[in-house]
C-alpha cells in the first residue's frame, strides 16, 4: 500500500461513514446485486424460449411474498432449512464439510416418532412427551453426526465422505423400522410408525399457520451465532478452522472441538427431524427424506456458514419453493424451471463473493476480511 | 446353496461391469480435477446433463457414440464454467459444485421433459461370455467398450502423473501452488484444464447411463450416483487405479441386494441393498487409521485444510 | 362388514353417475366454472403413475368451463398442503385433486376442514364417512383385476410357469397386484409361481435393471413389475429375450418382441365424471372406486408375446370380471402356511386393502 493511498483512506475512514457501516453496506449491495444481475440472466434464458421474464418475476413475488398467505407459505418451507442449514454451517466454521444433516434428519425424526409410541400409550401429558420427542431427537441426531466428527478425530475418515455413507445408512435403517417391528398396521399402503395423534401434535405459532420449527431455529441461530462468534469455544473452533497446526501447537482440544461441533449440527438437524414429526407428519415414514438435509448444504454455503444469515437464505429458499408451484400452474413451465433459476441464482451470488474488499466504494482499508 | 452363492457371485460380477462405468468415470473425472487441487462436488450435475443429452442427441441423430462425445461436450461445458468462476479470487470451490450440481441437473430435467418417452439408439456391448453356454454368466460378460475405455483411461492417469511433464504439473499444482507458481506454472490455467476435462469425463459417465446401463432417459436415472462417485476419489485417496476398483467394488456391492432377494435371502433387503454404503463405511474405517490417507492427500485441497 | 356394505352402495352411486356422465360433456357444464387443481408427486411426463393421471387431466383442459391447475414433484410433507392451499387461495381452485397416495393423512384431511367450501378428492380407498370431512373423498381403481388379467395371458405365454415381479415395496396396493398375478396364472398353470424382489423405492433405475436381470438369471421368462415408471424393466427384460406385461400406462412399443399385455388405469372415467358434477353444482361421490364392472380399467392390446390361447383365456378373464367374478377365492394359504383367505372375497372387499401377506407360489418376502 502506498503512502498516497494509505493517507486517503484514514481521511475517508476519518470523515465518512465508519467501517462497521460500510461492511453492512457492502454485505448488503452485493449480493443485492447479484440477486439482480442473476435476474437479468435468467430473463434472457426466458426469452430464448419464449416465456415473457415480467410475467415470470411477478409470479414469482405473488408466489413467495405477495399475500399474508404466501409469506407464510415461504417461511414454514423455510423452517427445516434453518436448522439443516446450521447443521451445516456449525462444523464448516472448524473446517469439516460434513454433509450428515440429511441423515441426522431422518434418523432423529424416527427416534422421536418411535419413542412416542409407548408415551402416547400410556397417555403421558403432552409437554412431557413433545419434550422427551424432542430430546430423543436432538440426542440421537447428535451423537449420529457426532460419530462422524469421532471418527475424524479418532481414525482420520474422511467426514465428508462418512456422513454421505452415513446418510443412506439411516435412511436405510428408518425403512427397515417402519416397514418392518415399528410398522402401524393401519398405515396400510404407506408403512408409518403409529401416529402420536392430533392431541399430540405441536401446534402453529398463534395468529399464522406456521409451525414451531421455524421460531426455534430462529432462536437457535442467534444463540449459535453467539456460541460461534462471541464466546471462547467459537474462537477456538473458528481458529481450528482456520488452520489445525496452528491450533494444535497452541494446545487447543481439537479432537473434542470437532467432535463437539458435529454434536451441535446433528442436534440442529435432529430437532428438524422431531419438528417434521410432531408438526407436521405426526408419525416417521419415508416422507421424512425430503432432501433438507441436502438443501441445507447450500444455504449455509450462500450464508457463509453465518448462522444469522442462514434465517434470510432459509426465507429465500422457502419463497423459491412456493413460488414455483405459482410458475408451474400459471405459466403452464415444468418444476425444473426453479431449479434451473436456482442454479443461476447461486453460480451468480458465489461469484459476487469476489468482489468483496474489491469495490473502491466500499473500501476503508485494502483487505476485507469477511469471516 | 452352492448354486444360490455361485448365484450370487455371478450377480456381483455382472453388477461390478454394468453398474460401475458411471463411477469410473465419474471418479477418475474428479481424480484428474483434484490431483490439481481444486475440488468439483457438482459433477452430479455434469452426470445427470450428460445423460440427457446424449439420449437426446442419440434419439434426434441416430448415433449414440455421437451423443456420447455430445455428453461429454455438456459436462465440459458445465467443468469450464466452474472451472472459470473458481480462477476468480475468494470464490469457494466447494460451494460453486454444489450451485453447479443444481444447475446441471435443472438444465437437464428442464430440457430433457421431451425425450422421457422415446427410444434412442443405445451403445452395443460387446459379448465376451458366449462361450460359457451360461445364460447368466455370458450376460453378466456383456460389457460396453466404455468399461475398457474407463479402465484404459486409469491406466493411463496413473501413468501419466507419475512419467510425463503434464502429469507432474498437475501434481505440483495440487500439492503447492507456491512452488507451481515458482516453476512458472500457471496454477490458474493448470486448475481450469483439469477441472474442465473432469466435467468432460462425467459428462461421458451420464452417456452410459442413458445409453447402456439401465438404457433410459427420466429424471430418477442417477439418484445421486454422482455425489457418491465424488466420494469415492477420496475413498480411492486420489489413486486412478484405485479408483477403478472402487467402482468396481460399488456396482458389485450394488449387486448384492437384488441377487440375494433373487435366491431366496428375502429378509432384511433393506440393509442389503444398503451394501455399496455399509460396506464402504467399514472398509474406510478399517483402512483410515493407516497414515497412508493423510499422505496421499493433494494439499492444496480445501477438503482437506 | 356394514361398512363394506355402505361401500359397495356408495360404489352404485358411482356407476349412476357415470352412466349420467356419459351425456355430452357441454350440456352438464355452464352453470359453475371448475378450477381443477392437481398435485402429483413425481414429473409428470415419468411414463408411468404421474403421467397416467396427466394424460387424463389434459383431455379436461380443452372443455370449456374447466381451468387446470397442475403442480409436479410435490413431496408428500407440508409442501403438498401448502401446493393445495396455494390454488385455492391464489386460482380459486374449487376441486383439488391429490394424486398420491400420501398426501391424504394429514395433509388432504386437514385442508378439508380448513376449506370446507372446496372438494377435494384422493386417488387411494382412504376417505372414512364417520371420521373424514364431507368435502374430501376417495377414487381409487383397483388395478389388481387388470394385474390378474396380465397373469391370466402370462400363464399361457411362459414356457415355463415362472414369472417375475419387480416391486417397489411390500404394501398393500403392490402386494395385492403380485398375489392377482400369482392367481391369474395359476388359473390356467396350476404349477405357475411369481418371484418378486422389492427394490426399496418408487424410482431407482440402476437397481430395478439389476433387479430385472437377477429375476432372469434366476429362471423367470415373463417379467412385469409395480413401479412408478416402468420403462427400465421392460426394456431391460426385452433385451434379455423374455417376454413382459406392463403396468401404469402402455409400454407395448418398448418391447415389440416379448410385450404380452399390461395393466392400465382409466382415471380419465373418473375425472370426467367429477368435472361434470361439480360444473352441474352436484357434489362428486365420497367414495369412487372401481375397476373392470365400471370401465376404470383396461389391459394393454396383446403383443406379439401373447399366444392365441393367452388371448382368448385374457379376454375371458376381463369379461368374467366386468360380471364381478372375486378374484380372491378360499381358501388360500400365505407363503408362511397360514390361511389368509378363508372364504370367496368380493374384489371390493375391505379387508383385501389390507393385505399384507404373499400368497403360496409366491417367493419372496415382505419384510
Amino acid at each position: 500500500m502506498t503512502a498516497e493511498t494509505a493517507d486517503a483512506i484514514s481521511t475517508r475512514a476519518s470523515q465518512g461513514p465508519s467501517l462497521q457501516v460500510l461492511r453492512l453496506a457492502e454485505a448488503i449491495t452485493i449480493p443485492a446485486l447479484a440477486v439482480v444481475a442473476s435476474a437479468v440472466l435468467f430473463s434472457l434464458f426466458l426469452l430464448v424460449i419464449g416465456k415473457d421474464p415480467l410475467t415470470f418475476f411477478s409470479l414469482v413475488w405473488t408466489g413467495g411474498f405477495g399475500s399474508s398467505f404466501s409469506i407464510q407459505n415461504s417461511l414454514q418451507r423455510a423452517a427445516p432449512l434453518i436448522l439443516t442449514g446450521l447443521a451445516f454451517a456449525i462444523p464448516a466454521r472448524i473446517g469439516l464439510t460434513m454433509i450428515g444433516g440429511e441423515g441426522a434428519l431422518v434418523l432423529g425424526g424416527f427416534t422421536s416418532a418411535a419413542i412416542a409410541i409407548p408415551l402416547v400409550g400410556g397417555g403421558a401429558p403432552v409437554p412431557l412427551t413433545l419434550l422427551i420427542m424432542a430430546v430423543t431427537g436432538v440426542v440421537t441426531g447428535g451423537l449420529w453426526v457426532g460419530f462422524t466428527g469421532w471418527l475424524k478425530y479418532a481414525r482420520g475418515v474422511n467426514e465428508t465422505i462418512a456422513s454421505l455413507l452415513l446418510s443412506y445408512i439411516a435412511i436405510a435403517t428408518m425403512n427397515f423400522f417402519v416397514e418392518g417391528a415399528l410398522r402401524d398396521p393401519a398405515s396400510a399402503n404407506k408403512p408409518s410408525t403409529m401416529p402420536i395423534g392430533d392431541a399430540y401434535r405441536i401446534g402453529s405459532i398463534p395468529g399464522t399457520d406456521i409451525h414451531w420449527g421455524f421460531a426455534t431455529g430462529i432462536l437457535l441461530a442467534v444463540v449459535l451465532w453467539v456460541l460461534m462468534s462471541r464466546t471462547t469455544f467459537g474462537f477456538a473452533a473458528r481458529m481450528t478452522g482456520g488452520n489445525i497446526r496452528a491450533a494444535k501447537a497452541q494446545g487447543l482440544p481439537v479432537g473434542w472441538l470437532m467432535v463437539t461441533c458435529c454434536t451441535i449440527a446433528g442436534a440442529c438437524a435432529g430437532l428438524a427431524g422431531f419438528f417434521e414429526v410432531a408438526a407436521i407428519h405426526g408419525q416417521a415414514n419415508a416422507s421424512l427424506v425430503a432432501g433438507y438435509g441436502f438443501t441445507g448444504i447450500l444455504v449455509a454455503f450462500l450464508a457463509r456458514q453465518n448462522p444469522l444469515a442462514v434465517v434470510p437464505v432459509a426465507i429465500l429458499f422457502g419463497a423459491l419453493a412456493a413460488a414455483g408451484g405459482v410458475i408451474q400452474r400459471r405459466m403452464g413451465m415444468p418444476d425444473a424451471t426453479m431449479l434451473v433459476l436456482q442454479g443461476m441464482l447461486f453460480v451468480v451470488l458465489l461469484v459476487s463473493d469476489t468482489f468483496y474488499g474489491r469495490l473502491k466504494f466500499f473500501q476503508v482499508k485494502a483487505t476485507g476480511d469477511r469471516t | 446353496m452352492d448354486s444360490a452363492v455361485l448365484t450370487v457371485l455371478i450377480a456381483m460380477l455382472g453388477g461390478a461391469i454394468r453398474v460401475s462405468t458411471p463411477f469410473m468415470f465419474v471418479a477418475l473425472g474428479e481424480t484428474l480435477t483434484e490431483k490439481s487441487g481444486r475440488i468439483n462436488l457438482g459433477l452430479e450435475g455434469n452426470l445427470v446433463l450428460g445423460a440427457m443429452v446424449a439420449y437426446a442427441i442419440s434419439y434426434l441423430n441416430g448415433s449414440p457414440w455421437l451423443g456420447v462425445l455430445a455428453a461429454g461436450g455438456s459436462g465440459l461445458f458445465l467443468g469450464a464454467l466452474h472451472g472459470y468462476i473458481c480462477k476468480l479470487p475468494k470464490v469457494n470451490d466447494i460451494a460453486v459444485g454444489i450451485a453447479m450440481m443444481s444447475f446441471g441437473t435443472g438444465l437437464a430435467f428442464f430440457f430433457g421433459k421431451p425425450f422421457i418417452q422415446p427410444q434412442a439408439p443405445h451403445l452395443d456391448s460387446i459379448p465376451l461370455g458366449d462361450w460359457t453356454g451360461n445364460s447368466a454368466l455370458a450376460q453378466a460378460l456383456q460389457v460396453n467398450p466404455l468399461f475398457f475405455v474407463g479402465i484404459a483411461l486409469a491406466v493411463f492417469m496413473w501413468w501419466a502423473f507419475r512419467n510425463t511433464r503434464w502429469g507432474l504439473i498437475v501434481r505440483m499444482t495440487g500439492d503447492s501452488a507456491a512452488s507451481a507458481k515458482a516453476m512458472g506454472v500457471s496454477v490458474e490455467l493448470i486448475r481450469f484444464l483439469a477441472t474442465s476435462a473432469g466435467g468432460f469425463l462425467a459428462g461421458i459417465g451420464g452417456a452410459f447411463l442413458s445409453l447402456y446401463y439401465p438404457g433410459i432417459w427420466n429424471q430418477g436415472l442417477s439418484s445421486g450416483q454422482g455425489l457418491m462417485a465424488v466420494a469415492l476419489v477420496i475413498f480411492a485417496r486420489w489413486d486412478p487405479i484405485r479408483a477403478i476398483f472402487a467402482a468396481l467394488f460399488f456396482g458389485a456391492a450394488g449387486a448384492i441386494g437384488p441377487s440375494l432377494q433373487a435366491v431366496g435371502v428375502t429378509q432384511g433387503y433393506y440393509f442389503f441393498n444398503a451394501a455399496p454404503y455399509i460396506l464402504t463405511l467399514i472398509i474406510m474405517i478399517i483402512s483410515a487409521g493407516s497414515k497412508a490417507a493423510a499422505r496421499d492427500v493433494p494439499g492444496e485441497l480445501s477438503i482437506t485444510k | 362388514m356394514t361398512f363394506s356394505l355402505s361401500r359397495r352402495s356408495l360404489l352404485r352411486a358411482g356407476a349412476a353417475g357415470l352412466a349420467a356422465s356419459a351425456l355430452p360433456l357441454g350440456l352438464a357444464r355452464a352453470q359453475t366454472n371448475v378450477i381443477l387443481g392437481i398435485v402429483y408427486v413425481g414429473p409428470k411426463d415419468d411414463f408411468g403413475w404421474n403421467q397416467a393421471h396427466a394424460v387424463s387431466v389434459e383431455a379436461l383442459k380443452a372443455v370449456s368451463g374447466i381451468t387446470v391447475v397442475e403442480e409436479e414433484n410435490v413431496p408428500e410433507t407440508d409442501a403438498v398442503a401448502k401446493s393445495m392451499e396455494s390454488m385455492i387461495n391464489l386460482d380459486g381452485a374449487n376441486l383439488i385433486l391429490a394424486t398420491s397416495f400420501g398426501y391424504y393423512n394429514p395433509f388432504v384431511v386437514d385442508l378439508a376442514k380448513k376449506y370446507p367450501d372446496v372438494t377435494f378428492r384422493h386417488a387411494a380407498p382412504l376417505w372414512n364417512k364417520d371420521s373424514d370431512p364431507a368435502n374430501a373423498g376417495s377414487y381409487f381403481p383397483y388395478l389388481n383385476q387388470a394385474h390378474y388379467v396380465d397373469g391370466v395371458a402370462a400363464g399361457l405365454s411362459s414356457p415355463t410357469g415362472k414369472i417375475g415381479f419387480v416391486a417397489a415395496k411390500p404394501i398393500p396396493s403392490v402386494l395385492s397386484n403380485i398375489n392377482s398375478v400369482l392367481l391369474g396364472a395359476r388359473s390356467v398353470n396350476p404349477n405357475a409361481t411369481v418371484q418378486v424382489i422389492f427394490t426399496g423405492e418408487w424410482s431407482l433405475p440402476v437397481r430395478e435393471a439389476e433387479a430385472t436381470n437377477a429375476l432372469v438369471d434366476a429362471g423367470c421368462d415373463v417379467i412385469t413389475c409395480h413401479v412408478d415408471s416402468p420403462k427400465v424393466v421392460i426394456e431391460t427384460a426385452e433385451a434379455r429375450g423374455v417376454k413382459t406385461c406392463g403396468h401404469n400406462a402402455s409400454q407395448a412399443t418398448l418391447a415389440p418382441k416379448g410385450f404380452i399385455t399390461g395393466a392400465e388405469y382409466k382415471w380419465e372415467t373418473i375425472y370426467k365424471q367429477y368435472a361434470d358434477e361439480v360444473a352441474a353444482g352436484q357434489t362428486p361421490p365420497n367414495f369412487l372406486v372401481g375397476g373392470y364392472n365400471n370401465d376404470m380399467l383396461r389391459n394393454t392390446a396383446y403383443g406379439a408375446g401373447a399366444t392365441p390361447e393367452a388371448i382368448k383365456a385374457a379376454d375371458a378373464a376381463i369379461e368374467a370380471l366386468k360380471g364381478g367374478a372375486p378374484i380372491y377365492k378360499g381358501t388360500l394359504k400365505d407363503n408362511q402356511g397360514n390361511v389368509v383367505v378363508d372364504k370367496d372375497y368380493d374384489n371390493y372387499d375391505p379387508y383385501l386393502d389390507g393385505m399384507n401377506w404373499l400368497l403360496e407360489g409366491v417367493q419372496g418376502s415382505i419384510t
